[in-house]
């Protein structure tokens, strides 16, 4: 048991006027989100009281818990609420979850991103529900007349033993709604968990499985107008001029214009990237009309010429100026320059030891340069939204990752006070980063005013895929330098890209190695990048445990426990100051999935590779077994070993590594997008390769280290080892070690060669 | 435009449309029908699969004219209390991540199981191979697949 102070998230615990006494009419958000059966095992109470922002009781003991964070399949609207149910004390099995919409006041940080909710969740959620526990426990003293120190709770019901009196939550919710919050709560002690740890399934699983409304394009009003957009066909490209006639005359459309996204003076947040200022709008009657109508308008585009705009950094701060440059780029010129620059002087980032002088002395130095392309996310739902923007106020519900950071943008663009603009949140189909910029909220809701009218914009596959907002192309070249008999004296990587470098210069091998230089660079450019999962681990992590593979084999090691020297000297004998990993930790991802894969006795047709990664707070090590047919290899199986603290919600939990390997499968094959004269060269499936079911592994086992950390993140640590683990197992496959994502041309390239 | 009469989910509907508009858009714009899902738009997703008299086809790729007098059925209809052996399966194995491509996959496999009510593993993964899942959830699908077949 552990005491934590309220104090801290107290906005959360104010109640809110509107619930106080009366009871709540249920919106549309309760039917879209609640579990399959509660109405069966409580049925609906007549009366609800709030007890804080995230947890409200009837009066039959029905509860029900606020999902404040927006979902995109990481599944936090079930495991967050597991985390409230857990300390409130109350059966998983009459519990409703409804998701929170956007509401500064309620709820602190709602934003899926960085695979933080749980982490940072963690004890926020665990103390509102310990608060309201305490506070039902206080309502059941009170009327009871017995001291609080003798009520126990379990399943939502309250127990005087001594006296022999019980009730459930909802008998003393009335009176535990007006109560003082309390200054200080216990919490439960793992040991006494029930909910936490247990396997949930997903509380909109039924909802899902049965079609019902419940992502953003599905949402819909009376008189609502269709809209969709036209952007330029490439990047640093804009609009010239348009003939929109013969659109305009088709049937069901009700109008042609163009649109500013924001306005000139607006100092945009990190977040606010928008690729094209302007755009073209076509409003109709139906999804179809305006799609076929954005066929017959005749559009001039022209090149654009260097713009600048105001933003504000990651965690905000002072703007600074962003320059745009000028000109249509190509993928033959970016890989050109990134292999110029990448032989220049770059930015140290990190410097230990003295690795030029190592470097001088080496009787042998490994050098490899690895790179990967532009990746486009890909959300299975396209980016769209619904806006009615009126006079007073606004309605927006669209996919968004973070609605925080657009408010502003909204506010400032609408001329609407931020309070007067309500942003649902619905569920999302996909985000992987994407969905954290939400400039389709604010065109959707500029498109309403200008249309007096609600409207859903709705981007086509072509339109989102072609829009920006890319994973960056990167390149980075690591060195070793090795004495006479094979010892690591220095190592050293130089890592950038287009236009950001994926350094993690603090990470390991950082620590591990007496000598150790890391650089970075960067080239500028016109088109737009955004985090994809895991931002530059998703690179970084291929790169390197792909070059530490080839060193352990120069050095005669085995690649497991090369790694585990490394980390044991990390452990022992840290070199530098600010190594951002416990080694440990991640040695005893290394050392579970050598266990769990039996590294030392591989079945004999298999090709394997192994791979491991820290970043978001999380340890993961990868094993990955390749079986040739003919020559097209196929993924058997994969073993991950994962340290990311206590796991809320195992299963659902599993789920989420099998997909973060299944992706990283993907992109290390097919995933690439590239750039002919400013465009880019793939807008649809048909064009884009993803990985499908024939591609996907046979077997994938996730196994989670058991400990008692506080949960850490776990969306994306997956995804990054993927990289390297497939290209460590194409080696041993094919004997031919491969530096150039995708994959999947070279592999090609060879077999022909076989032929 | 012009009237075309539809029987979906064994109900009989009108609607006064381009005959040249998908299945997909009748579905989602003029009858509230908004399980079925666009994804791509030109049949290469699956996300708009559903049934043409018992036959998964992509609906985004459908024009609405064509499928006059025939039987269609979205994941709406594919069982009245959401209870087919596959959607308990889904439950089952808890299949979907995001969950927008998940409508797809159960009417993909449904049809499936119609023709084929023991598939083999490659035989799944053959009437699989259509349907994107971004979230990767394609191991549980498919073991959600085999779960649904033997209770059939
Ligand atoms: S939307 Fe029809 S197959 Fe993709
Ligand atoms: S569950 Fe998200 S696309 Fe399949």
């Amino acid at each position: 048991m552990t005491t934590v102070n309220t104090k801290l998230n107290r906005r959360s615990f104010l109640k809110v006027s509107a619930l106080a006494g009366g009871g709540m009419v249920l919106s549309f958000s309760w039917l879209a989100g609640c579990k399959p059966t509660p109405e069966e095992t409580l049925g609906m109470p007549k009366e609800w009281f709030e007890l804080n922002s995230y947890i409200k009781i009837g009066e039959n003991g029905a509860v029900t818990l606020y999902s404040s964070s927006p979902e995109f399949g990481q599944n936090i609207k079930t495991s967050m609420p597991m985390i409230l149910a857990e300390e409130l004390d109350v059966d998983w099995k009459n519990v409703m979850v409804e998701q929170g919409n956007f509401d500064t006041n309620r709820f602190q940080r709602q934003f899926a991103g960085g695979s933080q909710s749980i982490r940072q969740g963690w004890t926020p959620l665990r103390t509102a529900g310990a608060t309201a526990r305490a506070m039902l426990v206080t309502a059941a003293a009170q009327t009871w007349s017995v001291p609080q120190s003798e009520i126990t709770t379990a399943s939502g019901i309250l127990e005087h033993k001594g006296s022999g009196k019980k009730a459930h939550y909802g008998e003393m919710a009335s009176l535990a709604s007006t109560l003082e919050v309390p200054e200080k709560v216990d919490l439960k002690a793992r040991k006494d968990f029930k909910i936490i740890g247990t396997s949930k399934k997903n509380v909109d699983v039924q909802q899902i499985i049965t079609g019902k409304p419940l992502f953003g394009l599905d949402y819909k009003v009376e008189g609502m107008k269709y809209a969709s957009i036209i952007h330029p066909p490439a990047f640093g490209m804009r609009l010239k001029s348009f003939d929109g006639d013969k659109a305009k005359a088709m049937p069901g459309i009700q109008d042609l214009f163009t649109i500013k996204v924001y306005n000139e003076d607006f100092v945009r947040s990190f977040f606010d990237v928008v690729t094209f200022p302007e755009l073209l709008v076509i409003v109709g009657n139906s999804t179809w009309e305006v799609f076929q109508a954005k066929k017959e308008v005749k559009v001039e585009w022209e090149k654009a010429p260097e713009s600048n705009f105001s933003m504000r950094g990651f965690g905000g701060g002072e703007p600074s100026t962003i320059t745009v440059p000028e000109g249509l780029e190509n993928t033959v010129d970016h890989r050109s320059k990134m292999e110029i620059v990448a032989k220049n002087s770059a930015r140290v980032v990190r410097r230990d030891g003295d690795p030029e002088s190592a470097f001088k002395k080496a009787a042998k130095v490994l050098e490899r340069t690895y790179t990967a392309p532009y990746l486009a996310h890909n959300t299975m739902e396209p980016a769209n939204c619904f806006a009615n923007v009126g006079d007073e106020q606004a309605e927006i519900y669209g996919p968004t990752q973070w609605p925080e950071p657009i408010s502003a943008a909204l506010a400032d663009r609408l001329g609407l006070p931020k309070d007067k603009i309500k942003i649902n949140l619905p569920r999302m189909g996909g985000g992987f980063g994407l969905r954290a910029y939400s400039h389709h909220l604010l065109e959707a809701a500029v498109i309403s005013q200008k249309i007096k009218a609600p409207v859903k914009m709705v981007y086509t596959r072509e339109d989102d895929m072609s829009y920006g907002i890319y994973r960056p192309t990167y390149s980075a070249t690591y060195r070793a330098a090795l004495d006479e008999n094979n010892q690591l004296l220095a190592f050293h990587v130089k890592a950038g890209g287009i236009p950001e470098s994926p350094l993690h210069a603090n990470r390991f091998p950082a620590g591990a190695i007496d000598n150790y230089l890391a650089e970075g660079w960067e080239i500028p450019s016109n088109i737009t990048i955004g985090a994809f999962r895991a931002p530059r681990s998703n690179f970084i992590a291929g790169a390197e445990q792909s070059f530490l593979d080839e060193l352990a084999e120069e050095m005669g090691k085995d690649p497991i426990e090369f790694r585990l020297e490394l980390l044991k000297r990390a452990e022992t004998n840290p070199v530098g100051e600010n190594n951002d990993y416990d080694p440990k930790r991640y040695a005893g991802v290394l050392e579970l999935v050598r266990e769990k894969s039996n590294w030392n006795n591989p079945p004999a047709d298999v090709h394997r590779g192994v791979s491991a990664y820290f970043c978001h707070n999380s340890y993961v090590a990868e094993v990955l077994d390749l079986k040739m047919e003919g020559s097209t290899p196929k993924v058997e199986n994969v073993f991950a070993a994962v340290d990311c603290g206590i796991v809320v919600n195992p299963d659902a939990a599993a789920n989420m590594g099998e997909g973060a390997i299944v992706d990283g499968i993907g992109n290390a094959f097919f995933g690439e997008l590239g750039f002919e004269n400013g465009a880019p060269t793939k807008r649809n499936f048909d064009q884009y390769r993803m990985i499908r079911q024939k591609e996907a592994p046979k077997n994938i086992q996730v196994h989670f280290v058991e400990n008692n950390e506080d949960p850490t993140g776990l969306g994306e640590p997956l995804f990054p080892p993927v990289f390297a683990a497939v290209a460590n197992a194409l080696y041993k496959a094919t004997g031919n070690r491969l530096y150039d994502q995708p994959f999947q041309p070279k592999l090609e390239e060879m077999s022909n060669l076989l032929m | 435009m012009a009237i075309i009469n539809l029987t979906i989910n064994g109900k009989s509907k009108q609607v006064d449309v381009d005959p040249n508009t998908p299945v997909l858009w009748v579905l989602r714009d003029h009858l509230d029908l908004v399980g079925t899902k666009f994804g791509c738009g030109i049949a290469q997703c699956g996300a708009c699969t559903i049934h043409l008299d018992g036959t998964a086809v992509r609906s985004c790729s459908l024009p609405v004219s064509s499928a006059e007098g025939a039987e269609i059925t979205t994941i709406e209809g594919l069982s009245e209390k959401g209870d087919h052996p596959l959607q308990e399966a889904w439950i089952e194995h808890d299949v979907p991540q995001c969950g927008y491509c998940q409508a797809g996959q159960i009417m993909t496999a449904a049809a499936l199981l119609k023709d084929n009510p023991s598939p083999s593993d490659e035989e799944i993964e053959d009437a699989m191979n259509g349907n994107i899942c971004r979230c990767g959830t394609y191991l549980r699908i498919k073991a959600a697949v085999k779960t649904a077949a033997q209770k059939l």
